[in-house]
């Protein structure tokens, strides 16, 4: 009982954390500040896929998103912006409307998801350790994931080829 | 009610809000880095969603899993060239600010 209110007490930090950084992330005027707050933002997501026992895709996030993005957005803003320039405030026009989208938006899906009666299975969890992983990840049979896996390295290539290729100077 | 006490819906609920935050975010601002910033919070909803359902709907297999580790693959590919082509702009324009980069419009 206690370990249930124990997780219940970290669900709702991580879930506020993750809404009021993301809010913080989408409308703080110093981008530095911005990049910062989405760090917390990817870091409480870990927080979450560790409370669903995901403890690899835990870590994948961590050292991807939050050690691996964020140092290449960082990189970005400081060489291309000032790092005391701070934003405009979004016109009255564009700021009504991204708040009727976005809440529109989110008026319909809550209103969906809450009515709809989801199931939850009573099977049994297998457990996610790196042998399951590893062995899904090459397995071309059932459950096998060895064709997006392939295809996957073809994009990292092709990522890696074409950020060289479009950000190298151009001899004039 | 499953094992972590926690029920679907609040997972739901956490991963909208963040998904439609980013929306938000998607058409208000005007710098590009800020947009990436939005697509990135857009694609980490869409992971909670997966491993939310794989968790408590389809616990005995690992699609939503394998889902997201793919996504999160993809989503680090396309920031590597994003910003390469942000800084090639910056090169060009001086600026990255989207109403400013409008040389192919006419």
């Amino acid at each position: 009982m206690e370990a249930i209110l124990g997780n219940q007490v970290m669900f709702i930090l991580f879930s506020a954390m993750i809404v009021m950084f993301s809010i913080l992330t989408v409308t703080s005027r110093r981008i530095l500040r911005a990049a910062t707050f989405l760090l917390f933002v990817l870091l409480s997501t870990a927080g979450l896929y560790f409370m669903l026992n995901y403890q690899f895709l835990a870590a994948v996030q961590i050292t991807l998103y939050a050690g691996g993005i964020v140092v290449l957005i960082i990189f970005s803003i400081l060489l291309t912006s000032h790092i005391d320039h701070k934003f405009d405030r979004v016109p009255a026009q564009k700021l009504i409307m991204g708040v009727i989208a976005a809440g529109s938006g989110i008026a319909l899906s809550l209103t969906t998801l809450l009515t709809y009666n989801f199931v939850p299975a009573n099977q049994e969890p297998i457990s996610v350790d790196m042998n399951t992983i590893g062995k899904s990840l090459l397995n071309y049979g059932d459950h096998g994931f060895v064709l997006p896996f392939e295809v996957i390295s073809v994009l990292l290539l092709a990522a890696i080829v074409a950020a060289v290729v479009i950000a190298k100077r151009k001899k004039i | 009610m499953l094992f972590t006490g926690i029920p679907l819906e609040f997972f739901l609920v956490t991963s909208t809000l963040m998904f439609f935050i980013g929306i938000y975010g998607f058409i208000t601002r005007e710098n590009i880095i800020t947009i990436l910033m939005s697509i990135e919070l857009i694609l980490n909803s869409v992971n909670i969603n997966f491993l939310a359902f794989n968790r408590y709907l389809y616990p005995g297999q690992l699609e939503g899993h394998f889902f997201s580790l793919f996504v999160i693959a993809v989503a680090a590919a396309e920031a590597a060239v994003a910003i390469a082509i942000i800084i090639n702009i910056y090169r060009r324009f001086k600026s990255i600010e989207v109403d400013n980069v409008d040389e192919m419009k006419n």
